[in-house]
């Protein structure tokens, strides 16, 4: 049963993707890639973790997409996508995909599972993942997570200076 | 949970507290000569600061040491000489928003930031920093399109290599199970898997080498470095750049130690592809910032060698070919910002042919500059050069030690092209060659002038110095 869930997820990805790309207008872009954050969240659910699965629909499927979707509109591109679409060399683009696919699978098999320390599967469940994270993000990470809200403020000040502030003449 | 060492991180703290002060303080204060000196002085704080900041805390992700403090040097010298030559530069461009400031001296955060990383985590939010904040400035003079355009071109190709860098992460934190750069090392030699581990290590060099514009990683540096603000041309082709020399060292000596036969063969071929690109594309250069950006990827193909190197020695060589850098190719964008006048932008060669009619000490300021850059002695360049070649015959590269000098007596060609031009043609007709008089501007190319020659003539003291902090 749950493999059949795994499959379908796995499945919809994939082909959510590919109709990503492929897709004349980019607004059936922007769709498509919707499905495919709902599926990323449902991935993450089957791994028990619940709050990786509401960030993605609430950060990606809610602010970001909404953000393609606006310059989208904003731009208005359509003539110009129609009769030039923009993903022109693609035999050389899936050759080196598909290269760096087979490299990364490799690279997989490389991968060690460590003991696991404090946060075993058990334990995470027991916390509940949301609780677990926090717990870390806030003692063991919080320098990261500082400089992170750094990055953060400076993305504000840009934009505002590069899109609000009046032009001099 | 006990609270954390702050002392290992107080000069950053203080300098993003300083930062925070400046953001409000530019809403009150309208002139920017003081803005730039508040910056000035908090530069003066957390330089103080870092000799009493050594230590490593945050378990091992933050590491305060001597190798970092040498580095938060440069990018605070970096920091000083920038904001000397942008007070009336960005007034000319029309540009002179506070927060500018305020952005330059995140980016140096960011830098700071990834020269103390000790966990790869650290690294990729302090490189973020900084990126993300030179995004910003490349872009911005907003009514020019050309700066727009380096903006947006920077930031794509920027995303681009960072993904790159986390894919890199992602592989080495799944074939070690931690993110630690000081365990790495042991930690993928007891895992044995070669293969795995190399196309780690080469994701991680694709990224840093987009960082530091190594070929075949370089095509984003000339249009970006033609059309963002000069002043941040300067900035961004020493800053980010000592600061992706700084996370090499750290992540390729220390973190990947193990495998340093398979990274140098790599950085071998890029240096050679680096030195090759860099210096024979920039004879073809007519526009002056175009023909140093070509140089200034060139110089990253040369200060590769000491990490190719790979002993103290080399690396203490490269730590001062950036120190001798950051002088002489700031001193030359510091030119080009003096000629910069309200009527025109004197960008190209023909522009400045007969500059030494006009403007003889300009002209000769340039001269010592564009001298440095080739490596003709008594000037830095030539010390820099010297020990990195040294270096690199000490550890048995010899070719490549012959390879680079060579490559070196290419660039001659172009570097002093500009001096031929400058001094034996008559001006043009119709080209203003006004300079800007502001002192601050004075003051920076007195500075780096002064620095190129003393290093040049005494080089003693700066050798030494970086030996120490390495050693």
């Amino acid at each position: 049963m749950v493999e059949a869930f795994f499959i379908y997820f796995a499945l919809m990805v994939v082909f959510c993707s590919v109709m990503v790309v492929s897709r004349k207008n980019p607004v059936h872009s922007v769709l498509w890639m919707l499905v495919m954050f709902f599926h990323v969240a449902g991935l993450y659910l089957m791994l028990n973790a619940e709050f990786l699965a509401a960030t993605q629909i609430i950060v990606y499927a809610g602010a970001i997409l909404v953000l393609f979707l606006f310059v989208i509109m904003l731009l208005n591109l359509k003539e110009e996508i129609a009769t030039e679409h923009s993903v022109g060399g693609w035999p050389g683009g899936l050759a080196l995909a598909v290269s760096f696919l087979l490299f990364a699978l490799l690279a997989f098999t490389g991968f060690t599972v460590k003991a696991s320390g404090k946060w075993s599967i058990q334990e995470v469940s027991r916390l509940t993942h949301t609780k677990a994270l926090g717990k870390v993000l806030y003692t063991e990470y919080l320098f990261p997570f500082e400089v992170a809200s750094v990055i953060l403020l400076v993305a504000i000040v840009g934009a505002v200076v590069l899109a609000k502030k009046k032009l001099k003449s | 949970m006990n609270m954390p060492d702050l002392q290992p991180l107080m000069p950053e703290i203080v300098f993003l507290g300083l930062a925070l002060f400046v953001l409000l303080a530019e809403l009150f204060i309208k002139s920017k000569e003081t803005i730039g000196l508040m910056v000035i002085v908090s530069v003066a704080a957390t330089a103080y600061m870092i000799p009493q900041s050594f230590g490593v805390t945050f378990s091992g992700m933050f590491i305060s040491d001597g190798y970092s403090s040498f580095f938060k040097f440069i990018f605070l010298l970096n920091l000083i000489l920038t904001i000397l030559i942008s007070i009336q530069y960005i007034q000319i461009e029309r540009a002179e928003f506070g927060e500018y400031y305020t952005v330059l001296m995140f980016s140096t955060l960011g830098m700071m930031i990834m020269a103390s990383a000790g966990d790869l985590i650290v690294l990729y939010l302090g490189l973020e920093l900084m990126a993300l904040s030179t995004y910003i400035l490349a872009g911005f003079i907003r009514h020019d399109a050309r700066s727009t355009e380096s903006a947006l071109k920077y930031f794509l190709l920027g995303a681009f290599s960072s993904a790159i860098l986390l894919y890199g992460i992602m592989l080495l934190y799944g074939l070690t199970g931690t993110t630690d750069i000081m365990k790495l090392s042991s930690l993928l030699m007891k895992n044995g898997m070669r293969l795995q581990s190399i196309f780690a290590i080469v994701m991680v060099m694709v990224a840093f080498g987009f960082k530091i514009a190594l070929v075949p990683f370089h095509m984003w540096a000339p249009d970006v470095y033609e059309g963002a603000p000069t002043s941040i041309t300067a900035f961004m082709s020493v800053g980010p750049k000592a600061a992706g020399f700084a996370v090499i060292g750290r992540v390729f000596l220390t973190g990947l130690e193990g495998f340093s036969a398979d990274w140098r063969l790599l950085l071998v071929v890029l240096s050679i592809a680096t030195m090759a690109v860099g210096n024979i594309i920039a004879i073809q250069q007519h526009n002056l910032k175009r023909m140093l950006a070509y140089s200034s990827i060139a110089h990253a193909g040369y200060a590769v060698l000491g990490v190719i190197a790979g002993n103290t020695e080399g690396l203490s060589a490269t730590m001062n070919y950036l120190l001798i850098y950051a002088f002489m190719n700031i001193g030359a964008f510091s030119v080009l910002v003096l000629l910069r006048n309200e009527q025109e932008r004197i960008e190209t060669l023909e522009q400045i042919k007969g500059l030494a009619r006009n403007h003889p000490f300009a002209s000769a300021l340039m001269l010592i500059f564009m001298f440095s850059l080739t490596g003709i002695p008594p000037t830095a360049g030539f010390v820099g050069k010297f020990f990195l070649f040294r270096a690199l015959v000490y550890s048995g590269y010899t070719w490549l030690a012959v390879v680079a000098v060579v490559f070196s007596a290419i660039s001659a060609y172009f570097y002093l092209r500009v001096v031929m031009y400058m001094y034996m043609y008559e001006p043009e007709e119709g080209v203003t060659q006004d300079i800007s008089t502001a002192a601050p501007l004075g003051l920076a190319l007195l500075i780096t002038s002064l620095m190129v020659i003393a290093i040049g003539i005494y080089p003693e003291p700066f050798v030494n110095f970086a030996r120490l902090v390495v050693g």
